[in-house]
């Protein structure tokens, strides 16, 4: 619970502190005494350094995931910007390990489909590794078509489902 | 079976990586016996007759009578809670159903016909049956032996020239006797169309149930025709791909049961299962060799997937590919020499030929669009895939890459794998938005387009060959 808390003062300042690397305080500050009026205000619990909400709150749930043109699997403009602010984060939090999951859309041969997500998965980890973050800290697994997030059988939900997404291992 | 529980938690404590790779699958099922042919009542040991079919109008108005089995005694036998005369209108009734399902004759079965003693099953009373319209006449009978094994004889009369045109019987286990009916179902068949067998085959497949972002992909088996229908895996993790090895002994297929997807040998008989390959890195699209010596598989290093093969008995494996590509699958020649796979080193996906060390590799399709999952024919005439033109339609091409035939018009048709006797092709359909899939079979023609009826939704299909 300790570093919990202490985790969560730190997290109110998380990114404007980006470079600080200030130490969590060894002791918490004795808690606050009990008064009539007015009620205190609970302490600020946010979620654990390296969680998936923490990683969310951080760099935005957009940034997490980045997109692909079907068969492909470069990194274009928009996906270097959201790979560069996870690296911000993984660089600030450099005890956190994390997933690459590379997915494709429904309209293509299953095992083709999981070597097309293997591709996808290791393009955004490349980029990472590019960016200073070590191998040693990302997985990369495929699921090919079997996890669609988008349920239609139209473009619109294919582009979703063309994707890498970013998930911290708690 | 106390045993078995007893004995589980050691297996945990002494080898937790084995008891992990373990944890999706059920209990294992032991294997088949075998099926022994043996000599007929009424064989004169002059082998069976091969009269000319005296019928030559198109097969599928070809009427066959096919009335219940005859027993020589009404015994219990553990195939049939009814005894041998209720077994031999089931034994009847399968034989019925498979050649009526394959578009291929006009069977009537055994329900609306008169059952024949057991002493005219080797002398027909042709009157009895010459007022019904059929051109060809089964008979058969069932006999429990002693040892509750059951012998099946099955005759092929033509009713014009009032003759037998094939016999043979079978011994088999009582576990087994629909392994009778597809028999006699496979000399029906074999002698009235000139093709190899193929209904004493299995089906290893892909059963699917849950919404489409949340599937649940349990590895099942059943018989060619869906019976003796058995799940593998529980469905913990996802399992895809699998492909029964030419003997039936072992299965290879992909699981996620570590978390990564990886290539499993999955051993029938003891219900056990191994890496195909100790490697960190995800395998996919496992293959055996027709002689059974091989596996096929591919293996994604740095997220460039090549194909390997490794020795059925393990081993070092063997990189066949090594472009910076993908290249993934592999279909054997039926003689083992070459192997067609798919790459898209092209720029798309496109289908290849090599020889069976990786040399000799050269583009096989060129026909528009995108073509993958190559199959080649056990007879080694065409090679069945996957085209990918707007829809996904299963195609069938000449092994040289010519004589491109486009077989079915489904939205998304993939993965085609052949009947034993390469003469019908098994795919799976994906319905467009819900994406139920279903296992489907069409004919080399394309005109005989049928669902294989399964418990749930289901697909990967892999037929296997003629059961040993």
């Amino acid at each position: 619970m300790n570093t919990r808390i202490a985790t969560a003062v730190m997290l109110t300042s998380a990114l404007a502190l980006a470079a600080c690397q200030k130490k969590a305080p060894e002791e918490l500050p004795p808690a606050p005494e009990a008064t009539a009026a007015p009620a205190p205000t609970p302490t600020p619990t946010g979620p654990a350094v390296g969680s998936m909400e923490h990683f969310i709150e951080a760099v935005g749930r957009a940034n997490t995931v980045v997109y692909f043109d079907t068969d492909r699997y470069n990194i274009d403009a928009e996906d270097s910007a959201k790979l560069q602010t996870q690296a911000q984060y993984f660089s600030q939090y450099s005890n956190v390990t994390f997933t690459i999951e590379g997915h494709t859309d429904e309209r293509g041969t299953r095992e083709y489909n999981l070597a097309l997500g293997e591709r996808r998965a290791n393009a955004a980890k490349n980029y990472l590794v590019s960016l200073g973050i070590p191998a040693s800290r990302i997985r990369t697994v495929s699921y090919g078509k079997e996890r669609p997030v988008a349920l239609g059988s139209n473009e619109a939900a294919w582009a979703q489902n063309r994707r890498a997404a970013t998930v911290t291992i708690n | 079976m106390k045993f078995l529980i007893a004995l589980t938690p050691l297996i945990a404590l002494v080898a937790a990586p084995v008891a992990a790779q373990n944890q999706d699958l059920g209990e294992p099922m032991g294997e088949g016996q075998e099926v022994e042919a043996v000599a007929v009542e009424g064989d004169d040991g002059d082998g069976p007759l091969r009269g000319t079919v005296s019928d030559d109008s198109s097969l599928d108005d070809l009427g066959i009578a096919i009335p219940a089995f005859a027993t020589d005694r009404n015994v219990s036998t553990p195939a049939n809670a009814n005894g041998t005369a209720a077994l031999g209108e089931e034994l009847a009734r399968v034989i019925t159903a498979n050649l009526r399902n394959n578009g291929l004759f006009k069977p009537t079965g055994p329900d609306s016909l008169p059952k024949p003693e057991f002493a005219n099953i080797t002398s027909p009373v042709w009157s009895t049956w010459g007022v019904r319209g059929a051109e060809m006449l089964v008979h058969g009978y069932v006999r429990a032996r002693s040892d509750d094994r059951l012998t099946v004889g099955c005759y092929l009369y033509d009713m014009a020239l009032q003759q037998r045109l094939v016999a043979e019987g079978w011994v088999v286990s009582p576990a087994d006797w629909r392994r009778a009916a597809h028999k006699c179902s496979d000399l029906i068949y074999a002698r009235l169309t000139g093709e190899s067998p193929f209904f004493d085959s299995r089906i290893a497949y892909i059963a699917e149930t849950g919404p489409k972002d949340k599937r649940t992909k349990r590895l099942a088996i059943m018989d060619s025709d869906g019976a003796n229908h058995r799940f593998i895996t529980t469905g913990r993790s996802t399992a895809l791909t699998p492909r029964y090895s030419p003997d039936y002994k072992q299965l290879v297929y992909l699981s996620y049961v570590d978390g990564n997807p990886r290539i499993y040998v999955y051993d029938i008989g003891t219900g056990r299962q191994t890496l195909v390959t100790q490697s960190d890195n995800p395998t996919f699209a496992p293959r055996w060799s027709p002689d059974g010596r091989w596996i096929l598989y591919s293996m994604a290093v740095g997220g460039n997937t090549d194909i390997y093969r490794v020795s059925a008995q393990g081993g070092r494996s063997e990189r066949l590919t090594d472009t910076p590509g993908i290249d993934i699958g592999g279909s054997y020649s039926p003689d083992g020499s070459r192997i067609v796979f798919e790459s898209d080193r092209s720029g798309s996906q496109q289908i290849y030929i090599m020889d069976a060390d990786g040399s000799n590799q050269r583009r096989l399709t060129f026909f528009g669009g995108r073509s993958a999952t190559p199959e080649w024919s056990p007879r080694g005439d065409q090679i069945a895939f996957t085209h990918i033109a707007g829809d996904f339609n299963i195609a069938v091409m000449n092994p040289n890459g010519r004589g491109l035939r486009k077989l079915t018009n489904g939205w998304q048709d993939e993965a085609p794998t052949w009947a034993p006797n390469g003469r019908i092709i098994q795919f799976f359909r994906t319905a467009r938005n819900t994406g139920a899939t279903s296992l489907w079979q069409v004919d080399l023609t394309g005109e005989n387009e049928r669902r294989l009826p399964t418990p749930v939704d289901a697909s990967d299909p892999a037929w296997g060959p003629i059961l040993p």
